[in-house]
Formats: structure tokens, C-alpha cells, sequence
């Protein structure tokens, strides 16, 4: 059995782990200190040495991405802070950040300090407004005890922290649209080279990471680099929140070391909804190809999820008994998927389009297996084709769960209609069933 | 340039492998441009060589290896830059690509309304072309298509489909990055994105018909051409844009001889692929019902009747013979017919008195072209090698836009340096991050002498230079001192070819001062006569006054309205008194008053050449086969023969061929003598110094009929400085007067940059026709009150 490893969440218990107080107790704000007396490179050599790889999905070495940020060019550098956490089933960032927002703060003085950026932004998705408050609090209480704005620490180095809500748009998480919309333009996926570490926000050299990898930062700078990679397996070093929902007996957030596997976590949270079996799962999050109970033992992290055939991307495992409907639930990430689609490219704007209405009619029982064929023709013309990752993600679904459930699609136009009861695959419905 | 030196300066080669193909193209050319080189077209929707790449179409998604590694995915050629080692395969070898291709056309189609037997578009369209050569014959898509109100009005001129919108973001891109007028933009998201226009600012862009061109599917028409005809039933010749001295290459489409739509051209030396909304859409005045299609003769009643034409050469010849006589060219004559009117005052009337310059302007300014701007070769080339441009007198978005799409091309790619000598500061100068030199009307040449160049700069000097004394003074000085270019730009397109075919008093064809004895020899060698006049002739004021003071008796006047002149009553009085031959396409003031009224061909319907402002010939060819109407030089031809002093070219080519064979004049050019300012008038309280220039969409009559045209046009207004507007009480919108002793304009204020002692007007837009009104345009007293 895996020891669990909480450090992100280790005081979210206690009252008042969100205020500054709070995270003193547990020796909050030293880990800038100490990293403001170090050589900046020597931080991100500190950063590079721990293994850290970014939390958003993508698994990029953080300080990698650090170390692309040219130096002595003269130029203002920018570190921004993507916390526009919107992949369905995704619910890591805003409970840290509700729980614990101080970390980031500090993580965000670290990372500025070695990438010698006199401004961090955190883009903040707009449905928050719990979480908008408490960071915004958190920036406040940073800039009264002198750890933000100007001479921080004492130290001569200056930091401006600028908390920018976004309007609730899911291709704003995709780091360049976020710049875009952080820039007061519409968000959409900019062309790339050149990357954001050479033209970024406002066209200067500029980091972008996720909410975790930064809230990482300052355990590393306080313990070292070898605790961090004690933790995790060979290539994906550390401890990271796995987020569990759905049909699952007590859904939540458990902060373990990488490659911890699906079985250990439903464990811990009290197996799948009392009465049922799984069905299907996602690793991280609906845009990652779907996995079945074959996959329970599959550790997750990069390379084990990977070596499966899907994403470990954010972590987000949701959890699908035997009630649910594989066609329904593909159809309601596929409309997502259209709603959100940007409209930039035209693979994913009019595929997504497309996509639905077919997902539509086969649940509704219209169809035939040219359709399935169809389908599947359509999601190759739009994997690898549309101009970012959204198209591809919009896919995953639909390959994966015909690869699994291609009785169930027949199913539904056989039957003529979906053979399954929609209620029954409700939370509701098994809470009624319990009382 | 030598051939070797051309070779020296292309660096730098990269060579790739197309389908099998090698190429070596210059690095940084995309891939998409490297297959063109090889005649392998790639299909393709929102790339366009004179925009940034975008890559949202994924239409031309091709099979790329670099040194043996292959892109785990097809990649947009139109995106990314050769590299050395790169194997790239197209649809033409890569299944791959060409299935990538395929799903991406049959994407586009499924949303769009395939309504092309009743789209404009449709038989020219990129969409139909490409589905065609790399679509599936049929589609797969059995849902529902969306579906949206169709078309809305995006400005008077440019209408929208949005069902027809494959959101390949040509237009937006184009707004954005080459007119600088971002006024339309891609809203909403996903199936539902669409071009959209802003609620508070109308897509009143100069340039906005380059997004209707360059529409790869019938989502954007002109509002004028909708529903007039199918490309295949259009005869298209290239031609010359006739509006302004930018000089635009264009593609003037017919259909049965009524020019129905023009197009830019493409000349990436002069107006790239693009051309201004006037150029584009303001051709109806040759069609206008009141066009002149008989000559007419005055009768001894003083009515105007319809005559033959030898009875009407014949009466011209007879009204001139044995006068003293003097010629008005208007600004807007071909290279031929110009050289037919400077023959025609120096042969058949034995005078040097002929100017082409209808409008103000000074003898300062015709010593400034004999010397410093007859046969220069100050070109768009020089702008793009500028280190910095100055701009005297001239705007360059109003009065010769593709000039100001060229220097804010440098702009934007280079950061070039504009400065803009100005009483106010223009939307176009502001869009040109310009630094804005504010003067006193009337005081620029104080603020000429002030600018540091070097031999990199150019000055780009507009004609309205001329209306201020000593301006052209100092700027020859400054160029002369720093060894910057000048470059001469008239609103006019005939300006330039009228100034190098003689039809001005100090200089004969090619230059050549009149004074200048080998000069003249040369000419009257060429044109077989015995003598020319060798005194300098008089300016068009000077021959007004001459016939308002009894030396001159006759005129000959080719399409000169008498309301652009400087002094509009002299010039009137002048017309009315003295025998006139006017040579014209529409009723105009002169005709009202004309002896011999001969109707001439409008540019569509003959051929000929304009030159540029650079000095660079523009020819076209009849576009109108079967018009009846000729050109001015065979007209002028005739009344010569009929005066027993022929000029021997009684064609344009004719015309044409005898001015080639002049050559530029190697001899001394005239000196420039320059002219000292004068003091800016003592303003009270109540007045202000006036300035105006002429918005690019007016009340011009080549723009008559044009309602759509005129919907975008800037609205009329009266602009004072912030201080003026607070010491009169009044803020944006409030009623203004703006008079004289001749008459009142009366318009809404607008407060803004604008020099305090100064008040601007629109030369000649809706309910502000300075020139009419106040009989002044710039530099005199007038009083600015509430109203």
C-alpha cells in the first residue's frame, strides 16, 4: 500500500489554513526567503534536480521551462499562473487555492525571483468567486507583510502580483489563448514558434505554469531536492492531488506520490458507490482516452498511464459504474466540446459541430455501424489537425470508448434508443436507494 | 543593378525536397511558397502572402520530415519556414495529407449553404475551386447546417453572409495588419463565430473593398456589384486606377460596355494586391446619364447646340485663330493626352501659356518641378528603405492612400519613423504613430528647416505645399542640406505625366526648360517647327488674370472645374469673357459658359497611360471597346489640322510613341529661386487661421452616383483645439460657423489635435465646399464663432 504523502494538503483541516496565520504556523514564507538568498539559477538548478514536471497535464519540467527564459536580455520577463482550471472532472487547483492560497504566493515569489520577473499574473477562471476572494486576500495580506511590491523580504528585489479573472472560457486554460485573454483579447490559441518563453505576454519572455506546479515550489526549496524525488517513481518524481468524482463513495481530493494506482485510490475513498461496479474512468479529465477496471492496477503517473494507451494530464479520475450510459456520457463531452471550441481552426469548430449531432442520433438510437465508422473517421480528421489540443482532446472520448463499449454504441440503434435508465445513474438516485 | 549584384544580394539559399522535387528558395519562404515555385499548389483558405500566417483553416496540412524526422503529424505549410534537410510531401504524394486535406474541405462544407448558383462569387471562388480539386465528390454530413440571417450590412458598401463564412480571418487580418483600421473582428465562438462590426465604430475603413476581394468564398460582396452579373459573363482588362497619383494597377471587369466592378491589380512594386475603396468603387460617372456624347457649338442666341464634328473643329479652330490664346489642363489627363495639349499650346497656338495644375498653386511650386522634381526617380522603394519619412502638405490616407498603406506597411514590419508637418493631426497620421509637428497654418517652412534627415530619409510632399509660401523652399533646402529624397506626390493622377510631357509653362516635354536654346532645338528638331516661345509662360492665375485684364482672348480648358482654382471669381470672370473650347466627359461650371463644347473619352473607354507619382508609367488599354468617344490628343489633333498646324499624332499611340522618343532632358535643369515665407496673420479672439484638405471619399464629381461609396465617407466637421473649444463654450457635436466676407460654413465641432490658432475643414465634403464658400482654403483669416 502506498503512504500517502500530504504537503499541499497537509493543514487543509485545519479553520484557518487559508490566511496568513495560518500558513506560518507551518513555517509559511521561509522557503522565499531562503530562495531569495540563493542565486537565481541556483534555484532553477534546485527546481531542475527535483524532478518537478508541470501539473497541468502536459507534465513539462518545470524547471526546464524555467531555464528557456533568456537571461541579460534586457527585457521585462513575466511569470503567469494558470489557474483557469476548467477539464471536466478537473478539481485540484481551486480547492488547493480555497484551502491553501498563500503556497502559491509563495511559490509565484520563488519562481519570479529565478526567472528575474518583476511581474507574475494569476489568471484565475471566472466562476470562482469563493476562490477569487480568498486569493485576492492572500495577495493583499503578501503586500502588507512586505513579501510583494517593492524591496521584498528586504531583499532589493521587487514583485508586482496581479490576480486577473478570466470570463469562463475552457480554451483560456491553453497557455497562449490565456495570454491572449490575459492581454485583453479574445482568447484563442496563438501560433507558436515563437514559443512563450522567447514572445509570451505582451510579446516578452514569459513562464506559464499550472496553480500545482508552483504551490510545489516551496516544499522543494524547504526540504530539498532529494525529499521531492524520493517521492514518485523513476521519471515522474513527487507527490501531486489526484482529484476523484463521481460515482465514487466519498468523491475528493488525496494528495499521493506519482504512480499510485486507481485500485489504492478507490480504497482510500471508499471503493465505487456502494452496490456497483466501475465501468470506465478517465485518468485526467474527459479530453484523456478513457479507461475500464483492465487499467485499476495501470500507476499514475506520466509514463504508466501513457505505456495504457491514455494521458495522465490533470489527474482527474472520474469515476463511472455500471449505470452510466457510455454513449450519454461521450455525448455530454462532446457538446461540450463543441460549446467550447474557440472557432479558430476549422477541424475542430465544425467537427465538434458534426460530432454532436451524430453522438446525438445514435442516442438516441438513430444509426447504424456506418455511423460508428463514420464517427471514427471524423475524429482522425480532426486529431493531429486542428491547430491545438482541443480538437484532439475532443476525440479521445469518442476513439476510446468505442474501442471499449462498441457492443453498447450497437446497442442503442438495435434497441432503438438507449437501453439504459438515466436515473439510475444519478447521485440522487442511489441516495434515495441508501435512505 | 547589375546582374552580379543581384545575385551578391540574394543570401542564404534552402534547399527542400517537394513531392520529389528539389527547390531552393530564400530562408524564411514558407513551405506552402516553396511548392508554388514548383507549380504544386496546395490548397489553401486563410494564407495570404501579403498577411501574417494564421493557420486556422488547416486546409493545407502536408507530410513534413526534417533531416529523416517526421512530424508525428501533418503540419500547416502555410505556417512554417523551410528548413535545410526538409522532405516535404503534399496531397499529391503523402496519402496522408491528402486524406487530412479531404477531412478538412469536407469540415468546411458541412456549415456552409453551397448556395452557389445565386452567389456572387460563384465561377471565381476559391471554395468552389478547391472542393472541386480536393474535396470528396459527396458529403457525408446528414445533420442540420447552421444557419443565420442573411446578409447584414457591415457598411453601406460591404455587405456579410454569415452561412457563407468559412472564418479563415482574411478580412479581419487585412483590416488589422495592412489598413490599420480594425474595425471588424471574429465574435462569438465555436460553430457560432462570426465577422462582426463594433456598436460604436461603423466599418468605415478607405480599404474596406480588399476584404470583399479577398474573401475566399462569398461571405463579403460589394453592395454594388450584388446580383449584377457571373464572372463568366464579365470581359476583364487590365487597367490604371485614374483617382490618384498612388498610381494602383486594376482589373476593370465589362459587361456589355458598362464597366460593372473593378478590382486591384497586382503590382508588388507599387500597390501590392490591394487598392482604396474610391479606386475600387467610384466608376458610375461614366455611365451617368448627362455624359457628353455630341460636340456642341454656342449659337449667336448663346444656346448651346448639338453640332457635327467638323462644324465643331471648325469653330473651334475659327474661335482661336489669331488669338492670343492659353491652355488649362485639368490634373487628371493620360501621359498622351497631356503631351497632346503641351504640343498643342506650343504649335498650333504658338504659347508657353499652359499649366496643369487646376487647383492652388504658386510659382514657387512650378520652379520646385522644373527643378527638383521633372525626371525624378524618388520611388516606393525608397519609403521601404527609409529611415525615416517626412511629410509636408500631404496626408497621406486622404490624398494618395496606397502611399499610406506602403509607409504603414514600414511601420509596422520595421518601426519607421514618420513625422507629419501639420496644422492637425490626421486619423491616417495617428495611425502612422506619426509624430505630429503642429503649426500655424502658413508657418511650416520655419518647422521644415528645423527636421534633421539623412541621405536614408525621404520627404513625401503633397501638393497642398504649394499653398503655403516658403514651405517648398525650405524643403528643398532640407534635402539639399541632409541629401534626403524628395518625393512629389499631387492627388491628381495626371499630375506627374502632364509635368513630364510639358504641359506647364517653364519646361517643354521631358524637362526642358523653355528658356534653355539646345533644349528647345531638340524639341522643335522633333516636332518639325521652326520656332518655339522661348519666354517662360504663365501659371493658370496668371492666365486668368491675363484674360480678365484683355491680353489673353481664348482658352482651351480640358476638365477643369473653375471652383478648384485659387481665386474661383478671377477665374469665372475669366471663363465668361474670353472664347472657350472645352474639352470635357460631363456638363461641368465651364460648360455652362463654353463656345465649343467637344465631348472626350472617360478613362474606361480609351487607352493610354498615367503616371505615378514615382514616375512610373501605368498603361492601360480600352476597356470599353465600343465606346465612340475619343481621347483628347485626337481631338486636339484635329482642331490643329483645322488651324493649318498640324501636330502629327492624331492617335495615342501615335502620342505615345513620339513622347518616348524624347527621352529625359540631360541638360541643366531650371534653378530653384526660393521663396521666403510669410508671417502667419494676427489672429483676434473670433479667428483663426483655416486649413482643409480634401477627404479621400467627398463630393468629388468622379465620385457622383456613388451612394453606397459615399455611406463610408468621414462625416463633415469643423475641428478646433481643446482651448478654442473652451473659450467659445462649445464641446463635440455643438454647431460652429466658420466665414469670411464670401460666406459661412456651419457644421458640428469636433475638440482635437489641432493647432490653437488654427480651425480645419473638409475641402469638399457634404455642407463644407471651402473653396465655393469662402473663396479660400488655407492660410487666410477666418472668424470661428457658436452658431
Amino acid at each position: 500500500m502506498t503512504t500517502l504523502t500530504p504537503v499541499l494538503s497537509a493543514h487543509w483541516d485545519e479553520k484557518d489554513s487559508f490566511t496568513m496565520a495560518g500558513y506560518k504556523r507551518h513555517d509559511g514564507y521561509k522557503a522565499a526567503e531562503k530562495a531569495l538568498k540563493m542565486e537565481p539559477d541556483a534555484v532553477i538548478q534546485l527546481i531542475k534536480d527535483s524532478g518537478l514536471r508541470g501539473r497541468g497535464g502536459a507534465g513539462f519540467p518545470t524547471g526546464m521551462k524555467w531555464g528557456f527564459i533568456p537571461q541579460g536580455d534586457n527585457k521585462d520577463h513575466y511569470l503567469v499562473v494558470n489557474a483557469d482550471e476548467s477539464e471536466p472532472g478537473t478539481c485540484k487547483d481551486m480547492p488547493l487555492l480555497l484551502a491553501n492560497p498563500h503556497v502559491l504566493v509563495e511559490g509565484m515569489i520563488i519562481a519570479s525571483y529565478a526567472i528575474r520577473a518583476k511581474y507574475a499574473f494569476v489568471y484565475v477562471r471566472g466562476e470562482v468567486t469563493h476562490v477569487v476572494r480568498r486569493v485576492q486576500q492572500a495577495i493583499q495580506d503578501a503586500y502588507a507583510a512586505g513579501y510583494l511590491g517593492k524591496n521584498i523580504f528586504g531583499s532589493g528585489v521587487d514583485l508586482e502580483l496581479v490576480l486577473h479573472v478570466g470570463a469562463g472560457a475552457y480554451i483560456c486554460g491553453e497557455e497562449t489563448a490565456l495570454l491572449d485573454s490575459l492581454e485583453g483579447f479574445r482568447g484563442q490559441p496563438r501560433l507558436r514558434p515563437p514559443f512563450p518563453a522567447i514572445a509570451g505576454l505582451y510579446a516578452r519572455p514569459t513562464v506559464v505554469n499550472n496553480v500545482e506546479s508552483i504551490s510545489s515550489v516551496p516544499s522543494i526549496i524547504n526540504r530539498g531536492a532529494e525529499w521531492f524525488s524520493s517521492m514518485g517513481t523513476e521519471k515522474s518524481k513527487g507527490m501531486t492531488i489526484y482529484s476523484l468524482s463521481g460515482h465514487v463513495t466519498n468523491p475528493g481530493q488525496i494528495e499521493a506520490p506519482l504512480g499510485i494506482t486507481l485500485r489504492e485510490l478507490l480504497d482510500l475513498a471508499g471503493g465505487v458507490r456502494e452496490g456497483h461496479q466501475l465501468k470506465f474512468w478517465t485518468p485526467g479529465g474527459s479530453s484523456t482516452p478513457i479507461f475500464t477496471a483492465a487499467q485499476l492496477d495501470t500507476p499514475l503517473d506520466y509514463e504508466g498511464v501513457a505505456a495504457a494507451g491514455s494521458m495522465l494530464g490533470t489527474k482527474a479520475l472520474q469515476i463511472f459504474d455500471e449505470t452510466t450510459c457510455v454513449v450519454r456520457a461521450v455525448l455530454r463531452w462532446s457538446e461540450f466540446y463543441k460549446h467550447e471550441s474557440c472557432g479558430k481552426c476549422t477541424p475542430c469548430r465544425e467537427g465538434t459541430y458534426w460530432l454532436v449531432q451524430i453522438l446525438r442520433d445514435l442516442e438516441n438510437g438513430k444509426g447504424s455501424e456506418a455511423d460508428l465508422a463514420k464517427l471514427l473517421d471524423l475524429c482522425e480528421n480532426i486529431l493531429g489537425r486542428a491547430f491545438c489540443a482541443l480538437g484532439d482532446g475532443a476525440t479521445s472520448p469518442i476513439t476510446s470508448s468505442i474501442k471499449h463499449f462498441r457492443d453498447e454504441y450497437i446497442a442503442h440503434f438495435t434497441h432503438g434508443g438507449c437501453p439504459f435508465d438515466p436515473y439510475a445513474s444519478t447521485l440522487f438516485a442511489s441516495a434515495k436507494a441508501g435512505a | 543593378m547589375t546582374t552580379q549584384e543581384q545575385t551578391a544580394q540574394v543570401v542564404d539559399l534552402i534547399t527542400v525536397v517537394i513531392d520529389g522535387f528539389e527547390v531552393s528558395v530564400p530562408k524564411g519562404t514558407l513551405v506552402i511558397r516553396a511548392a508554388e515555385k514548383l507549380g504544386i499548389q496546395i490548397p489553401r483558405f486563410c494564407d495570404h502572402p501579403l498577411l501574417d500566417p494564421v493557420g486556422a483553416c488547416r486546409q493545407c496540412l502536408v507530410d513534413i520530415e526534417i533531416n529523416g524526422r517526421a512530424f508525428p503529424k501533418p503540419q500547416a505549410s502555410c505556417t512554417i519556414p523551410v528548413e535545410p534537410g526538409m522532405v516535404v510531401k503534399t496531397q499529391l504524394t503523402s496519402p496522408v495529407a491528402e486524406k487530412a486535406q479531404k477531412g478538412v474541405m469536407e469540415f468546411l462544407l458541412i456549415n456552409h449553404p453551397l448556395d452557389c448558383p445565386v452567389c456572387d462569387k460563384g465561377g471565381e471562388c476559391p471554395l468552389q475551386n478547391q472542393a472541386m480539386s480536393n474535396g470528396r465528390a459527396e458529403s457525408r454530413f446528414e445533420g442540420k447546417k447552421r444557419t443565420f440571417e442573411k446578409p447584414i450590412n457591415i457598411s453601406s458598401q460591404v455587405l456579410l453572409d454569415r452561412e457563407r463564412c468559412i472564418l479563415c480571418a482574411r478580412c479581419t487580418r487585412f483590416s488589422d495588419q495592412i489598413a490599420a483600421d480594425p474595425f471588424i473582428t471574429l465574435n462569438e465562438r465555436g460553430a457560432l463565430q462570426q465577422v462582426g462590426i463594433y456598436e460604436n465604430q461603423p466599418f468605415e475603413s478607405y480599404f474596406s473593398g480588399n476584404t470583399v476581394q479577398i474573401c475566399p468564398v462569398g461571405a463579403l460582396t460589394g453592395a454594388s456589384y450584388r446580383f449584377r452579373s457571373r464572372p463568366f459573363d464579365l470581359v476583364s482588362t487590365p487597367s490604371a486606377c485614374e483617382h490618384c497619383a498612388s498610381g494602383c494597377s486594376l482589373r476593370t471587369d465589362v459587361r456589355r460596355s458598362k464597366t460593372l466592378r473593378r478590382l486591384a491589380g497586382d503590382d508588388p512594386e507599387v500597390n501590392e494586391e490591394w487598392n482604396c475603396d474610391k479606386g475600387r468603387w467610384a466608376f458610375k460617372y461614366v455611365t451617368a446619364p448627362d455624359r457628353l456624347t455630341h460636340p456642341m457649338v454656342r449659337d449667336a442666341s448663346g444656346e448651346l447646340q448639338i453640332a457635327s464634328w467638323p462644324e465643331a473643329i471648325a469653330a473651334a479652330a475659327n474661335g482661336l485663330r489669331g488669338k492670343r490664346a492659353g491652355v488649362l489642363v485639368g490634373g487628371r489627363t493620360t501621359v498622351e493626352d497631356a503631351y497632346g495639349y503641351s504640343k498643342f499650346a506650343r504649335v498650333a497656338l504658338g504659347t508657353n501659356d499652359i499649366d496643369f495644375r487646376a487647383r492652388i498653386s504658386s510659382d514657387e511650386e512650378r520652379e520646385f518641378l522644373a527643378s527638383r522634381v521633372v525626371g525624378s526617380i524618388t520611388s516606393n522603394a525608397d519609403i521601404d528603405r527609409a529611415d525615416s519619412v517626412l511629410l509636408v502638405g500631404f496626408e497621406a490616407e486622404e490624398e494618395s492612400p496606397i502611399v499610406f498603406l506602403r509607409v504603414h506597411k514600414q511601420v509596422r514590419k520595421r518601426g519607421l519613423k514618420v513625422t507629419a508637418i501639420a496644422s492637425k493631426l490626421s486619423i491616417g497620421n495617428e495611425k502612422l504613430k506619426a509624430n505630429f509637428v503642429s503649426v500655424a497654418p502658413g508657418a511650416e517652412a520655419e518647422a521644415i528647416a528645423k527636421q534633421e534627415l539623412t541621405a536614408q530619409s525621404v520627404i513625401l510632399v503633397g501638393e497642398r505645399a504649394s499653398e503655403s509660401a516658403g514651405a517648398l523652399s525650405a524643403v528643398v533646402a532640407l534635402a539639399d542640406r541632409t541629401g534626403a529624397k524628395i518625393a512629389w506626390i499631387p492627388r491628381r493622377a495626371g499630375e506627374r505625366g502632364a509635368l513630364e510631357a510639358g504641359a506647364i509653362g517653364n519646361v517643354l516635354p521631358g524637362g526642358r526648360p523653355v528658356t534653355d536654346a539646345a533644349a528647345r532645338a531638340d524639341v522643335s528638331a522633333m516636332w518639325g517647327v521652326e520656332k518655339l516661345p522661348s519666354e517662360i509662360g504663365l501659371s493658370s492665375e496668371g492666365i486668368f488674370a491675363a484674360v480678365n485684364s484683355d491680353q489673353i482672348h481664348a482658352l482651351v480648358v480640358g476638365g477643369v472645374d473653375p471652383h478648384d482654382s485659387g481665386n474661383n471669381a478671377a477665374a469665372i470672370k475669366a471663363l465668361k469673357s474670353a472664347f472657350v473650347v472645352s474639352l470635357e466627359i460631363r456638363p461641368s461650371e465651364v460648360t455652362k459658359i463654353a463656345d465649343v463644347v467637344l465631348p472626350v473619352a472617360a478613362v474606361p473607354e480609351k487607352s493610354g497611360s498615367f503616371m505615378n507619382w514615382e514616375g512610373r508609367s501605368r498603361f492601360f488599354e480600352v476597356a470599353v471597346p465600343d465606346s465612340l468617344n475619343r481621347s483628347d490628343v485626337r481631338i486636339l489633333s484635329m482642331i490643329a489640322d483645322e488651324l493649318a498646324r498640324p501636330m502629327g499624332i492624331s492617335s495615342v499611340k501615335s502620342a505615345a510613341n513620339e513622347f518616348a522618343a524624347f527621352g529625359e532632358w540631360d541638360g541643366a535643369k531650371l534653378n530653384f529661386s526660393p521663396v521666403a515665407s510669410v508671417p502667419v496673420p494676427k489672429i483676434a479672439a473670433d479667428q483663426a487661421v483655416l486649413t482643409s484638405w480634401r477627404r479621400l471619399l467627398d463630393e468629388s464629381s468622379l465620385q457622383e452616383g456613388e451612394d453606397n461609396l459615399a455611406g463610408t465617407a468621414r462625416k463633415s466637421v469643423v475641428v478646433i483645439s481643446p482651448k478654442r473649444a473652451s473659450v467659445l463654450g462649445v464641446a463635440d457635436g455643438d454647431s460652429v460657423r466658420v466665414s469670411n466676407q464670401h460666406g459661412a460654413v456651419v457644421l458640428p465641432v469636433l475638440v482635437e489635435a489641432i493647432h490653437d490658432d488654427a480651425v480645419w475643414l473638409p475641402r469638399n465634403s457634404l455642407g463644407s465646399h471651402v473653396l465655393a464658400t469662402l473663396g479660400v482654403a488655407s492660410g487666410s483669416l477666418v472668424t470661428v464663432v457658436k452658431d
